[in-house]
């Protein structure tokens, strides 16, 4: 049990956060300074009692109180830049990204890869490649926080947040939950195993899925009937046209019947399950009925798998 | 009777104490039933109900509190249960935020001052001002109701969909709470604005206005603006609970972000509700002490209101990581930067009116400094809470527990202290022992900075708010806060002893003990039921004290107005 | 705020103390504002999230009743600003009769209000008593909040009828007070209650 003082970094990121804060804390200082330093002086200086010069005293005086109002404002606004870029680079993770759901659930988390590997409260990444966590919550809000990589994003229901990371150490980094979610909030945490790539094949082989997300998601979609109205194989072909085709359906843009275009992300998938009528896609009556008391979020997310499996459209 | 002058505090200008015949007519005096009490529309009255009742809270919420920080002194669950911590949180929570902070100076010295400072026998509505102690002890007793029905878990923000849906604490009887508590916020603002508007002296012009009225203003209009929103938000999250109306749950199309927005639309602005009165009282107590004129009075006044307004546009900043848009984060961002800006003023005008003063250096002026230290950290942190990429690492964690801390507690109960130390001679009509006053900032400001510098670094490191488990590498710091809160405590109790002793004990204080300038201080101690035998007529600025130092005495505001009051 | 011609002891001519109660109550306007402002949000946001849904609940919503309680309503407030009027100019007796139509008017918006409630009841589109032929949550969620936002609108009706009507008793201010304090205030909290339905109802009723 020892004292330290200062969080471990795992990534670039960390350090870059690190850096704005040593610096920012430096400047903070600066600006605190004279508080201190001056009612200190002033205190011994004009202690009742004392003799010393009084007079001449300034009720005001606005090109000075004008300077102390807007010099450090210029200044923080120099971070400010820094600090916002740097926020709004974080926010669209890179195209060579590996994707891994989280589903967080009172009071664990859950991740499936893309090869069906599924793990609960521990997160396998490979070191230097960049990991794109797709989350959403199965019932309240909760926020997934890496310290070691100075990252965090709350988790809701209903919706997918995102946030991304390139791990630069391997290791074992704590994992936790940071928006209270009910009786067990302090324990729902878990670790991220950032292991090299070698290791990390290793470990996907030995988690052994038999079944990718996709294949799982195949499975689901026969099982519920989709094919019924979708058409089998998700053509739109052999069933009646009561409902969109989905092959070659994900990530294009989709006509709505209210006039508007959206593109067929997974929000929009995720949505069109859960609640079909909030935006239906013209040409088609509402027909479906809605899935969100039948489907969890995890089996929405190999649906998902499965619809992005069939080809994504032209342009994204 | 020989302790209490033994100590002679050299800020007081030697007058003749006055006979106590004027005690006889103060407004203590008119009257010893409970019912002269419980139904009186005098504004000294009613603080003096809302001093006691808020400070019943702040020892219910203290002992949350003790309970908190004693359970964190090991890394496991032992003195309570995950369910039994969360609602000690919540409760410490809900009581200090709803049931002290936000009353606490505005209802208290602002209702006891506020007519005063501005020549006035009473506020403009004195039964509305007694119908808002009334629904505040309401919704105090709602609270406690909330206790027995078995607490509340949602923590004082009772986010959605978790307080909506999943809670299984009495979360309907606590949002009842808080609502309830809301209508005496906007009936006390509504007194407060149109007191300032209708109810100043002759001669009272806006420009002579004292700077504590300028404050209680500025939070008299985040009352009325603000606390509205709060109301309806709690009201949805009630509909929600009792009839599960969807509006927070996306599985039946709702939102649970719109709580967020809404909640905080409050909430960001109450944090000004807490933080403006108590900048209102160092404005009164530094020039006191310096026994001069304020420095840029009117960048200090405008700063109050520029907060109050700015204050209104930065609530997005709570939500850097909720899933709000990033540009709108960003927007949040720059605005909560710009709303530092005012504050930033008033603590450099503070360090400047010392400049070249005459300054002793006593109880209340302690408690004031406190205040400027501690608000300067707390308010340095949120400016680097506001930058984006600072936010989102250590939002939620014990970072920005000890911010708001620094700020609520550090800053305003210091302000609370000061104000209860500069002006009980002339809400109780005596003096206290000075010295213990001393030793008694000294305590709260030391034992507050080891209670909370820790919880910066805990945050930094990564330890989550709200977490009752935790690893043990925390646990160092955690040991260190729990001893600061221990001394703390000790600090906030001392007063208690020495004022009420004081109560019985102390010296008659006479009618301007410190020789400060405000109308107040030309009134008895205690004053008398309408304040004032004649109205004033102010002829001078605020804090008009005179350049000679402290030798002469300092002169009255007030020309000595003509025998009719109009 | 009643005792409208007897001066308190905080002001120092009873022209100041009508000054305060009237500003008094325009503040206590704007926290009304502003608590209707939070529903008015939250349907915002249900629109913005569920435009399809939004529009198609409106459309079915009785829209002519509620533009019947619109026209209702406005009349009404007419007739209490002419009441106004009346009480400054001394007509005492015709202040009485414009309040007795306005509160007629008020009572039959009521009445209107709860009729269509029943109508929601057997078109069996009431979330909680009768969802037969709700389509899911988006629109059990607009039935919802139109029960709330117009039920509290019924809620600030019913308080101002009580306003209104303590004019006539038991303060019987439309007989003596020639400066309208009471009445004036009265009557602007009428024509708040006025103006929230006049942004409800399209906002409710008039969605496309």
């Amino acid at each position: 049990m020892s004292l330290h003082f200062w969080p471990t970094q795992a990534s670039l990121h960390a350090e870059h956060v690190d850096w704005l804060i040593g610096s920012f804390g430096i400047l903070v200082a600066l600006l605190a300074a004279p508080v201190f330093i001056l009612s200190a002086v002033y205190l011994v200086r004009y202690r009742h009692g004392r003799k010393a010069d009084r007079s001449q005293r300034e009720a005001g005086n606005v090109w000075l109180e004008t300077a102390w109002a807007a010099i450090p404002f210029l200044l923080v606004m120099g971070f400010y830049v820094w600090s916002t870029k740097m926020f709004l680079d974080q926010q669209s993770p890179p195209d060579d990204a590996l994707t891994i759901d989280v589903i967080a659930k009172q009071w664990m988390w859950k991740f499936q890869h893309a090869g069906g590997q599924r793990e609960i409260n521990e997160l396998h990444v490979p070191v230097g490649r960049p990991i794109r966590l797709t989350m959403t919550s199965q019932d309240v809000i909760h926020s997934l926080y890496l310290p070691a990589l100075r990252i965090k994003q709350d988790v809701l229901p209903g919706r997918y947040t995102q946030e991304w990371f390139a791990a630069t150490d391997t290791g074992t980094f704590p994992l936790r939950c940071a928006e209270f979610c009910g009786t067990d909030h302090s324990v729902m945490g878990g670790r991220l195993v950032v292991q090299t790539p070698a290791d990390f094949a290793g470990w996907q082989a030995q988690a052994g899925a038999d079944r990718s997300l996709a294949q799982l998601g195949h499975t689901l979609f026969d099982r519920l009937g989709c094919a019924g109205c979708h058409g089998g194989n998700a053509q739109g072909q052999d069933a009646q046209v009561r409902a969109p085709p989905l092959a070659g359906l994900y990530g294009k843009p989709v006509p709505l019947a209210d006039g508007s275009i959206v593109r067929a992300g997974d929000q929009y998938i995720h949505d069109s399950i859960m609640l079909p009528n909030k935006q239906v896609a013209a040409g088609y009556e509402p027909l479906m009925p809605p899935f969100g008391s039948v489907l969890d979020e995890e089996q929405v997310a190999q649906l998902e798998a499965y619809i992005r499996s069939l080809g994504a459209g032209g342009d994204r | 009777m020989s302790e209490a002058t033994s100590h002679v505090n050299p800020r007081m200008s030697q007058e003749p104490i006055p006979d106590t015949a004027v005690e006889r007519v103060s407004y203590l005096a008119e009257g010893h039933s409970l019912r002269s009490w419980l139904l009186t529309t005098d504004h000294k009255r009613i603080a003096i109900l809302f001093l006691i009742s808020i400070t019943f809270f702040f020892f219910c919420g203290g002992i949350a509190a003790a309970l908190i920080r004693l359970d964190l002194l090991t890394p496991a669950p032992d003195l309570l249960s995950n369910d039994g911590y969360n609602r000690a949180f919540s409760l410490h929570g809900i009581i200090m935020v709803w049931f002290f902070l936000i009353p606490s100076i505005p209802t208290t010295f602002g209702n006891f001052l506020l007519p005063m400072m501005i020549g006035a026998k009473d506020l403009a509505f004195p039964r509305l001002n007694l119908a808002s102690w009334y629904i505040f002890a309401l919704g105090g007793l709602a609270t406690l109701a909330t206790v027995v029905l078995g607490g509340v878990d949602t923590g004082w923000t009772f986010y959605t969909p978790f307080s909506s849906t999943y809670s299984n604490g009495a979360v309907f009887m606590a949002v009842t709470a808080v609502f309830i508590s809301g209508f005496s916020s906007i009936l006390t603002g509504i007194n407060f604005i149109v007191t300032v508007h209708k109810l100043r002296c002759p001669g009272m012009t806006w420009g002579r206005l004292p700077l504590f009225v300028w404050a209680h203003y500025a939070t008299a209009v985040i009352f009325v603006l603000a606390t509205p929103v709060l109301t309806i938000a709690l009201l949805l999250v009630a509909l929600e609970r009792v009839f599960g109306i969807g509006i927070f749950d996306p599985r039946l199309g709702g939102d649970p972000l719109l709580f967020q927005h809404l909640f905080w639309f409050y909430s960001h602005p109450a944090v000004y509700i807490m933080v403006l009165p108590a900048m209102g009282v160092v404005s009164e107590l530094i020039t006191n002490a310096a026994h001069k004129q304020i420095f840029g009075y009117w960048f200090v006044a405008g700063s109050a209101i520029a907060i109050a307004v700015i204050g209104f546009m930065v609530w997005g900043h709570h939500m850097f990581v909720s899933g709000q848009s990033p540009y709108a984060s960003a927007i949040f961002s720059f605005l909560s930067i710009l709303v530092a800006v005012p504050s930033a003023i008033k603590v450099y005008n503070w360090t400047a009116t010392l400049h070249k003063g005459d300054i002793v250096i006593d109880g209340p002026l302690l408690y004031a400094l406190g205040f400027i230290g501690l608000f300067t950290i707390g308010g340095l942190t949120g400016l680097m809470l506001a930058m984006l990429s600072i936010d989102v690492h250590v939002t939620d964690t014990y970072f920005v527990v000890a911010h708001f801390h620094f700020i609520m507690v550090g800053g305003s109960v210091s302000a609370f202290f000061g104000a209860l130390h500069f002006w009980w001679p002339k809400v109780t009509g005596r003096l206290y022992n000075d010295l213990w006053a001393r030793l008694a900032a000294l305590l709260i400001f030391a034992g507050f900075v080891m209670t909370f510098t820790p919880q910066f670094l805990l945050g930094y490191e990564g330890m989550p708010r709200r977490y009752h488990v935790y690893p043990e590498a925390f646990q160092p710091l955690n040991v260190m806060s729990s001893v600061g809160a221990s001394i703390l405590a000790l600090g906030y109790l001392l007063p208690f002893t020495y004022l009420l002793w004081s109560l019985r004990y102390g010296k008659p204080a006479g009618p301007n003990p410190w020789g400060a300038t405000g109308l107040e201080w030309t009134t008895p101690s205690p004053p008398p039921k309408h304040n004032f035998e004649t109205v004033p007529i102010v002829d001078k600025q605020a804090y008009c004290y005179p350049v000679g130092g402290r030798g002469e005495q300092s002169e009255p505001r007030t020309q000595n107005a003509k025998q009719d009051d109009g | 705020m009643a005792e409208v011609s007897r001066l308190q002891p905080q002001f120092p001519t009873l022209e100041r103390q009508r000054e305060a109660d009237h500003f008094g109550m325009l503040i206590f306007l704007a926290t009304e504002v502003l608590i209707f402002g939070g529903l008015f949000a939250a349907l915002f946001v249900l629109r913005a999230e569920h435009s399809t849904e939004y529009t198609k609940a409106s459309k079915e919503m009785h829209y002519w009743l509620g533009g019947i309680n619109t026209a209702v309503l406005l009349t009404s407030s007419a007739l209490v600003a002419l009441m106004v009027e009346a009480v400054k100019a001394g007509s005492a007796r015709l202040a009485k009769y414009l309040l007795f139509g306005a509160l007629a008017l008020g009572l039959t918006f009521l009445a209107i209000k709860f009729m269509e409630y029943g109508l929601e009841y057997r078109d069996g589109v009431v979330p909680q008593l009768s969802a037969a032929k709700l389509r899911g949550g988006p629109h059990a969620l607009f039935m919802d909040l139109y029960f709330a936002a117009t039920g509290l609108h019924a809620l600030h009706v019913l308080g101002g009828l009580t306003l209104l009507a303590s004019l006539i008793w038991p303060f019987g201010t439309a007989r003596r007070d020639t400066s309208a304090v009471f009445a004036g205030n009265a009557a602007l909290y009428w024509h708040l209650v006025d103006v929230i339905w006049v942004f409800l109802y399209p906002t409710l009723y008039l969605a496309r």
